[in-house]
């Protein structure tokens, strides 16, 4: 399974962004590999519908899971569609692998 | 002649400002339109009272994608400039975000297989008062849940024509609708308070309104409160101090019951009147 956290940075080491379609960057997470794979969200500067785009940047990635600080009520309908669970993650001084081993992936 | 009432901070007194204004050009026998342009929550109507002339919805047209049509060829979603049609070619999805949409029907337009048809959308309402006889409020208001307010906000505009003096009651902010309301003015008057909180916003308004090259002038409400950093950036600025409101309970208690102080103290006519005077002096010879 396949889990897409918004990240603030590159690394493992960086710290969830609590925005969803305005973070940084997307770490894809493969939960069966155990890899993560850190992809730069293009949609960041779009005046409207940066939501939506960065469902459709995520959605690429087949992942089951979306972890964020938050989810905006363009975004929920879209997830829904696709059968992509959001989970609204609020600590924001968790770091990505602090996410994955507390969710146990 | 059209006028903006507007602030960057809310609660300064834009609509207080906009009524007794109204009352008092009105009370003049000026023929005179207020608009209440702060379509999320207007209430322009708590204090004016008229006979509702018209009422009538803003509709928009919004696309509904017959999925039995659509081939999936993407051409909708690469010609939506609003990112309103979400398309996921590989896994066949395709859905209108309704809230994104602006309405220009390109999508339509551009689609070769009949897919797109267009149903209407109710995004608000105008309401039309004849409060005299040469005296008007039009009222734009937002049904609830809808994304943006600026196409209600323009048809209220458009609604009061070109009668000789436009009041226009301006959402809070220095966003979208704030733009939209005050780029159809001649003249726009700022409503601020004396806190750190009405200065911030009073400098974002005053930075917005200079690249739009809007002639304006600054009224401190609540005058006796807070410091003297409003007046500092006034003066620094040589920005027009157009007129103060005192921070008095009696002023507070007539406004919190839904009067008119030009009514309930009709000395503040004369504050009214002038401060009419002054921006028509200063800045209506240039607006015909």
């Amino acid at each position: 399974m396949k889990i897409a956290i918004t990240s603030t940075g590159d690394s493992l080491n960086s710290n969830i962004d609590p925005r969803f379609g305005r973070c940084a960057f997307f770490a894809i997470h493969d939960t069966d590999t155990k890899t993560t794979e850190f992809v730069v969200n293009t949609n960041n500067d779009l005046l409207e519908g940066a939501g939506p785009s960065a469902v459709r940047s995520v959605a690429k990635y087949n992942v089951s899971v979306i972890i964020s600080g938050d989810f905006g009520m363009k975004v929920k309908p879209l997830m829904e569609k696709l059968n992509i669970k959001g989970i609204t993650h609020k600590s924001i001084a968790d770091t990505v692998s602090d996410i994955i081993k507390y969710y146990k992936f | 002649m059209k006028i903006a009432i507007a602030s960057g901070k809310g609660g300064t007194g834009k609509t207080f400002i906009s009524t007794n204004l109204f009352h008092t050009l009105q009370l003049q026998g000026e023929n005179v339109t207020l608009v209440d342009c702060d379509a999320e929550e207007p209430n322009a109507s708590a204090f004016i009272k008229g006979k509702l002339l018209e009422s009538y919805p803003v509709i928009q047209l919004v696309p509904v994608i017959d999925e039995t049509k659509c081939t999936y060829c993407g051409k909708c979603f690469e010609y939506c400039n609003y990112n309103a049609i979400f398309f996921l070619e590989e896994r066949k999805i395709i859905k209108v975000t309704e809230e994104l949409c602006h309405g220009c029907g390109a999508c339509s337009f551009v689609c070769s297989y009949d897919a797109i048809s267009e149903k209407e959308d109710t995004l608000g309402e105008i309401n039309r008062f004849g409060v005299s006889s040469h005296s008007e409020l039009v009222e734009a208001r937002m049904k609830v849940g809808v994304y943006s307010p600026v196409s209600i906000l323009k048809e209220a505009i458009k609604a009061a024509g070109d009668a000789p003096i436009v009041l226009m009651d301006s959402p809070p902010g220095t966003s979208c609708p704030f733009i939209q309301t005050v780029d159809k003015a001649d003249f726009v008057v700022l409503v601020t308070e004396p806190t750190p909180f009405g200065l911030s916003d009073l400098r974002q308004s005053v930075e917005v309104l200079k690249t739009m090259n809007k002639p304006f002038g600054v009224i401190i409400n609540r005058a006796d409160m807070g410091g003297e950093g409003v007046y500092q950036y006034l003066h620094k600025e040589n920005i027009t101090h157009l007129m103060s409101i005192p921070f008095k309970r009696d002023i507070a208690a007539v406004y919190s019951k839904g009067e008119l102080l030009c009514e309930e103290q009709p000395s503040w006519q004369q504050s009214f009147s002038s401060l009419f005077n002054q921006i028509k002096d200063l800045y209506g010879d240039s607006c015909h």
